[in-house]
């Protein structure tokens, strides 16, 4: 790459670099900058003084989180939360699209579609507060908790049933529209295999076995290992509209501690450096998981 | 092909025709028990332990008429509407952009530049650096704040760089030809053709913004820029209708309408999505299908 080819490369495509000035500043501001931005986690940070001038405490912030009895509960419900989510929320929109692809009828197909598809679109507030009513003293689902024969009580202030109720939503809320993907699999699954297996005598269960899961197998690797990427990234949007200080033993997850710590009690240093942990810990992961789809898989995600 | 149906087969079909139909009840009936709840009578309301399925005793519009007397509501709704077709506009235009720049062939910096996108979602600074960002610009209580920061994601513009790429680059080529510069052949070529991609990103984006929360909460102060979401908020889970409820003397009985006014802002904040959401669906499908494909 010479000066003269870059004088070219410019002079041909001056346009085009014109046009990503605003897409690289863009970047640069709200991703880059905050990267440089953790030098606050060795920080005391002050805004007031700003990145230059605050006092530098090197590792202390990490010494205090790391020896804290947050710690380990912060790690053991990050980790929990998403691991019931795998377990759970994971294969329910497999076995869907596995059911939906048995129905011959394509009316009836594309209405159960439609409405499974529908909790994804409705906002988080809206479906944090309709869980908050259903679960309330005399909610829908409580009341249905009583007919079994537990106690009356509002769940979401119950810490043994924070997660459960946080994986059941999840489960309504993406059971539909995740499982698009895997539908999209199975459409593309070759037919003369199906045919094959019929003259060869195979039942709908062998065929199911021998043919349909193992069509769609790719997907669900790629699927679980982006899933295993994001193991210790819960987000914080959910958690911090449905718990409360009586459920914090259970609920309370990395990023909603770094959003208390850092915006509600202005701890900045402190909560960069739990922010920095979380996500160092995160791509970390992500390369994990990119390694193993990389040798497993033949494709990996980048 | 053709199968003989046995008689397992039949009761197979039976029994998954059933399990679909209770899953597919099991995602609407929380939202129509909120919608026919909306219209019940307050007192039916309180009394009541079941799903509703049908507005109780005397179908009644008191909840609403309580929503819409109340201007924390009327702003919320204005102003969510402004957030939503700024951020909209911004942006669509700016994914297209990246997009476009990404999907030229033998473009110098390519390599560069896509990487420079796409690590941003492998790595990011954390929540504090990034409000410090906000609040070293001077944007906290702006509604600038809740427009130009997300405006662009890396997701989206993946999406419009993998549509954009299958375009043949003929087409482009006789516009050079013709003396048309790289702003051109966007414009005019390049999302002239992809309308339903670029349909898919407005439609993206514009659901996005409406439902979006979390940016209000830590940048924005003063009640009056606050967008919908963040009112409801208050209503529906920090379970506080007080300030949003003007007291006449006909709804004196606070704690009666309290669960009324829950419901009805719910349907009010919603409605808006499950108004288009039969139309635009489709859209969002086909979003999620490319968005799968490796670019």
């Amino acid at each position: 790459m010479t000066w003269k080819a870059i004088r070219r490369d410019f002079r041909m495509n001056w346009q085009i670099y014109l046009l990503a000035l605003p897409i690289i500043a863009y970047f640069i501001t709200f991703s880059y900058i905050p990267m440089l931005g953790v030098v606050m986690a060795f920080q005391r940070f002050n805004p007031k003084l700003g990145y230059f001038r605050s006092p530098w405490i090197g590792l202390d912030n990490f010494k205090d989180f790391f020896g804290s009895y947050y710690f380990w509960r912060l790690i053991r419900n990050t980790f929990l939360i998403s691991f019931y989510n795998l377990i759970f929320a994971f294969p329910t929109p497999i076995i869907f699209a596995l059911l939906l692809n048995e129905v011959k009828n394509r009316y009836f197909k594309r209405t159960i579609q439609t409405i499974s598809y529908l909790p994804h679109f409705i906002s988080m507030v809206v479906i944090c507060g309709i869980i908050r009513i259903f679960t309330d003293n005399d909610g829908l689902i409580t009341m249905l908790v009583v007919a079994l024969g537990g106690k009356q009580r509002n769940l979401l202030t119950d810490p043994k049933l924070f997660r459960p109720i946080y994986v059941a939503s999840d489960i309504w809320q993406g059971i539909g529209f995740n499982s698009i993907i895997y539908l999209a699999a199975l459409s593309s699954v070759d037919q003369e295999l199906y045919e094959a297996a019929i003259i060869d005598g195979a039942g709908r269960w062998k065929q199911t076995w021998h043919i349909t899961l193992p069509g769609i197998a790719p997907t669900i690797i790629i699927m679980l290992i982006l899933r295993m990427g994001s193991l210790f990234s819960v987000g914080f949007e959910k958690i911090i509209l449905l718990y409360n200080s009586m459920t914090y033993e259970t609920a309370d997850v990395i990023s909603s501690f770094t959003y208390r710590k850092g915006l509600l009690d202005f701890n900045y240093g402190y909560s960069t450096a739990v922010g920095l942990f979380n996500s160092v810990i995160n791509f970390g992961m992500l390369m994990i998981a990119n390694f193993l789809s990389r040798k497993y898989s033949e494709t990996s995600l980048f | 092909m053709v199968q003989r149906k046995t008689v397992g087969r039949v009761i197979f079909e039976l029994i998954n025709g059933l399990i679909l139909i209770i899953i597919a009840a099991s995602c609407l009936m929380p939202l129509l028990h909120v919608l026919f709840a909306s219209f019940s009578d307050p007192r039916a309301l309180a009394r009541n332990e079941g799903v509703i399925l049908w507005p109780l005793g005397e179908p009644t519009l008191k909840g609403y008429q309580l929503v819409f007397n109340n201007p924390n509501i009327i702003t919320g709704y204005g102003n969510t509407i402004f957030y939503v077709v700024c951020s909209t506009l911004l942006g669509t235009l700016m994914c297209s952009i990246a997009g476009y720049i990404l999907s030229r062939q033998g473009l110098m910096w390519k390599g560069v530049l896509m990487f420079f996108v796409t690590f941003t979602m492998m790595f990011n600074g954390g929540l504090v650096p990034y409000y410090m960002v906000v609040r070293n610009l001077g944007w906290i209580d702006k509604r600038i704040a809740l427009i130009v920061p997300g405006c662009i994601s890396v997701f989206n513009v993946i999406i419009m760089r993998t549509s954009f790429q299958s375009i043949p680059i003929s087409l482009e080529e006789s516009a050079k030809l013709d003396g048309a510069g790289h702003m051109t052949i966007l414009f005019n070529i390049i999302i002239p053709l992809s309308k339903a991609v670029v349909a898919v990103i407005v439609l993206f984006i514009a659901v996005g913004s409406w439902n979006s929360w979390f940016n209000a909460l830590i940048f924005i102060q003063t009640r009056k820029l606050y967008p919908l979401q963040l009112i409801l908020r208050e209503i529906l889970v920090q379970n506080d209708t007080t300030k949003v409820m003007v007291t006449t003397n006909e709804f004196s009985n606070m704690d009666l309408y309290k669960p009324l006014v829950q419901y009805c802002t719910t349907i009010v904040a919603t409605a808006p999505i499950l108004c288009i959401y039969p139309f635009v669906q489709k859209y969002f499908v086909t979003g999620v299908m490319i968005g799968s494909l490796k670019g």
